[in-house]
């Protein structure tokens, strides 16, 4: 399972030689954050000051004649916009962070690697990934099917694609579990498996890959398909030469976010994945559990290793989608 | 691409057959059981004193995020569209932190600052509850729907410019005017999609809302909690069902309204 696993992920990234994860998530990108929550930036420059610095290199520029909506571009504005997403957001992670290292490196370090969290952050990462390679693959499918083919009803669902977004994740969950739980009229019970825990995750990411292609594949240049195939090239080859590459970073970043998104999933799994530790506990239902009997160190380092890797999947995929940016400004 | 009919036909059924079975079915499957009994016992179901409380609070918590996230989400987009300072795309990284974090870690982060062990514990220890009341709730939903309004005020106030507003700022009216009679009517749809978005995720919430509640029915029990303590808490399978679909009735409304907003700004 594991090398199957590894391989078909290994497999997602065609043609990006670089970006070899490192061996195990680092915490530094969260605590990296952490220093502009409140301390000014080394250079002295705390955000305020900066909007000052700011305004006044700036001067010389043409700043919409000074007066509409001046007051959020001096210093005050962004001053009071700093200080509301530091309050709202930057804070609040900070104080995640100190929490997670309360008992120094070596306790978060034994947080982390405690057997059951150690079980929870691998099913977690085993059942994401599977789960993003399934939408690699029919996500991509179901925008082809959207974009290329005509059938009656095609507007009703393609508008129910987005269904899984406007629906609360609770709702999925009890959703789910009336076909797939206990009393299963159709006789598939999925509850208390990692299969449910699939079910329920490819429920709550099916947009992501599906309208990430769309609109690539609704763009691409049909004519060279089209010289392909007059080139007596089959139908699959024309997919995999022509048009796959095309769509190779919608569906990279589509499966990325589906990816980052199911690692932090809890609403949708809480009813169906039974919370059995070890075996479809996940890392959100473990942090909870933490919380609930009173171990909040233990419950934060296990926050902490899960931002970090949610923060590594979108470096990893901006890192990609910069590169491919580049080559095709170079081929252009 | 040349594709013969039969793999078009073969493609057709897989794609479909997929999402009749991830989305199709299951939904089939809960309107039936929650309307089997009749349409007078879903309504007795979703009438109750612990469900009307549920509803009233979900409505409240709504009532005080999206103003806020309004006002403070315009003045974000204004200041990352408009300023010129350093650290702005720092800013730019921290309005997307949002969506990259779990509901879980949200709700174990604001513990670590408001509860009563963390930074701001005194406040707690002063008699104002944060973490297992309403402003904990408040907080993490606030937290969770941060993005929603910025995301899509800015590229509307791209688009637009400065013309406008420097024409009306040269006519001699002041900030405020422009912000008013100019910035405002340009933004409007984007930023009603942005609400939207704020309202459904607002109702939706259940992860990191359920970390910060006491949870008690009747009191601090928002709709999707109901949802939850009904089926895991009371074993209330039926209720469950129909607290959900009502939720589901509020989520299709929002899809409709997001559909013809769509519609509405691509229109511009």
């Amino acid at each position: 399972m594991t090398a199957h696993t590894d391989e078909q992920r290994g497999g997602l990234r065609p043609g990006t030689d670089a970006a070899p994860l490192p061996p195990r998530p680092d915490p530094t990108p969260t605590d990296g954050t952490r220093p502009d929550a409140d301390a000014p930036r080394p250079d002295g420059a705390g955000p305020p000051a900066a909007g000052r610095a700011g305004s006044a290199a700036g001067s010389g520029r043409p700043r919409g004649s000074g007066a509409g909506l001046g007051g959020l571009r001096r210093p005050l504005g962004v001053g009071v916009v700093t200080l509301w997403l530091s309050v709202i957001v930057l804070l609040p992670l900070a104080a995640l962070t100190v929490a997670a290292f309360g008992d120094g490196l070596a306790g978060f370090w034994d947080a982390v690697t405690a057997p059951t969290a150690l079980a929870a952050l691998w099913v977690t990462v085993l059942v994401s990934a599977i789960v993003a390679l399934v939408n690699a693959v029919l996500g991509t499918l179901v925008a082809w099917v959207l974009v290329r083919d005509e059938f009656r009803g095609k507007r009703l669902v393609n508008a129910v694609i987005d269904l899984p977004f406007a629906l609360p994740t609770i709702v999925a969950s009890i959703v789910l579990l009336a076909l797939y739980g206990p009393n299963s009229p159709i006789g598939v019970e999925l509850n208390a498996t990692r299969w449910g825990l699939v079910v329920a995750l490819l429920f709550v990411t099916l947009p992501f890959v599906v309208r990430s292609v769309q609109p690539v594949l609704i763009e691409a240049d049909r004519e060279v398909e089209e010289a392909a195939a007059s080139l007596g090239a089959s139908g699959w080859t024309t997919f995999r030469r022509i048009v796959l590459p095309t769509l190779g970073p919608a569906i990279l970043s589509g499966t990325g976010l589906a990816f980052a998104r199911a690692i932090g999933e809890y609403g949708s799994v809480v009813l169906i994945g039974g919370n059995i530790p070890r075996d479809t506990q996940v890392a959100s239902q473990y942090i909870q559990q933490q919380i609930e009997i009173d171990r909040p160190q233990a419950a934060a380092a296990v926050s902490v290793a899960l931002l970090a890797i949610a923060f590594l999947t979108l470096f990893v995929l901006r890192v990609v989608s910069s590169r491919t940016q580049r080559r095709e400004e170079r081929d252009a | 691409m040349k594709v013969s009919r039969g793999t078009r036909l073969s493609l057709r059924v897989v794609a479909l057959g997929y999402l009749f079975v991830l989305l199709a079915v299951p939904i089939g499957v809960i309107l039936w059981r929650t309307f089997e009994p009749g349409l007078s016992e879903f309504v007795a179901s979703i009438s109750t004193p612990a469900a009307r409380s549920a509803l009233n609070l979900s409505l409240l918590i709504v009532a005080i995020t999206v103003p806020i996230n309004v006002v403070f989400g315009v003045a974000t987009a204004i200041a990352l569209v408009r300023g010129r300072f350093r650290g702005r795309g720092l800013l730019q990284a921290v309005v997307d932190l949002p969506f990259a974090v779990s509901p879980i870690v949200v709700g174990v982060a604001l513990i670590m600052l408001w509860g009563a062990g963390g930074w701001f514990g005194a406040l707690d220890r002063a008699g104002f509850q944060v973490i297992f009341g309403i402003p904990g709730m408040v907080l993490a939903t606030i937290f969770v729907t941060l993005p929603f309004v910025v995301r899509e005020v800015e590229p509307v106030l791209h688009e637009i410019g400065t013309e406008q507003e420097q024409a009306a700022s040269t006519l001699g009216a002041d900030g405020w005017q422009t912000f008013w009679r100019i910035t405002l009517p340009a933004i409007r749809w984007g930023l009603t999609y942005g609400i939207v978005l704020t309202v459904a995720r607002a109702l939706g919430e259940f992860g990191a809302v359920i970390m910060v509640s006491s949870g008690f029915p009747g009191v601090s029990q928002t709709l999707t909690l109901l949802v939850h303590s009904r089926y895991i808490d009371d074993h209330n399978t039926y209720g469950a069902y129909a607290a959900a679909t009502l939720l589901m009735g509020i989520a299709l409304v929002v899809l409709l309204l997001m559909t013809v907003l769509d519609r509405k700004r691509s229109d511009r």
